[in-house]
């Protein structure tokens, strides 16, 4: 399973649900407003870094770059392109978007 | 003109304008939204504070760049503010704490306000737009 989350982890709790629901070895990739959850410092940093031994941890570079974050995110945290998001795609037999 | 007269058409009087700014940049279209309105409101010679609290304080970081997702880079704008007489920037540290980020991250010159600081800027509006 592929999970995308697009809402900020210090405005909704989607990226919460999506760590605390996704089984072990699947994808999450943070797209838009999330990317903020993968950079140093952020309050759900942890949380992220926790997650990565179970799970693959992706985050939207274009997103990254259009908010200043693009030199802040956390090790462990793979950032991909729009090419890349088609590829994770791909490559899951099934996807979950939680808006 | 009376006195009477630049009451009944309100203008002289001076009002505490408060902008409350709690989004990111991006991901809704609150903030330029907000900005545009604060842009709005600097014609009207009121006293307008501009603060940023939450996830809004991620609207002053430096080093922003839409290029990749093809939206207009409005970060530049808010350093236009002071040329429009809004010169009352203030960030709620509490905010930046949490994500991380400090008062050398941003994009501006702001005053950077403690708990009970912004708690009591916050009650002595007479107007709050919170976006």
């Amino acid at each position: 399973m592929l999970h995308i989350v697009n809402k900020s982890a210090t405005e909704r709790s989607s990226l919460e649900s999506c760590l605390r629901l996704a089984t072990k070895g699947s994808a999450v990739l943070l797209i838009e407003d999330a990317v903020y959850a993968a950079t140093n410092g952020n309050a759900a940093a942890a949380k992220i870094q926790a997650a990565a031994a179970d799970l693959k941890i992706y985050a939207l570079g274009p997103d990254l770059a259009a908010r200043g974050m693009a030199g802040r995110v956390l090790g462990g945290v793979n950032v991909v392109d729009y090419g890349g998001f088609v590829d994770l795609v791909a490559e899951h037999s099934n996807c979950q978007s939680w808006l | 003109m009376s006195d009477m007269d630049e009451m009944d058409d309100g203008s002289g009087i001076v009002k505490k304008f408060m902008f409350l700014n709690r989004k990111a940049p991006h991901g809704t279209v609150y903030a330029l939204e907000g900005l545009e309105v604060v842009l709005i409101t600097a014609a009207f010679d009121q006293d307008v504070s501009m603060v940023f609290t939450d996830d809004g304080v991620y609207q002053l970081m430096k080093g922003i760049d839409t290029k990749g997702i093809e939206v207009k880079d409005f970060s530049k704008t808010y350093r236009a503010l002071e040329g429009y007489d809004i010169e009352k920037l203030y960030v709620d540290q509490v905010s930046l704490d949490a994500r991380g980020l400090t008062e050398d991250d941003l994009i501006v010159d702001v005053t950077v306000l403690s708990n009970d600081e912004m708690a009591n800027l916050m009650a002595e509006q007479d107007v709050v737009i919170s976006f």
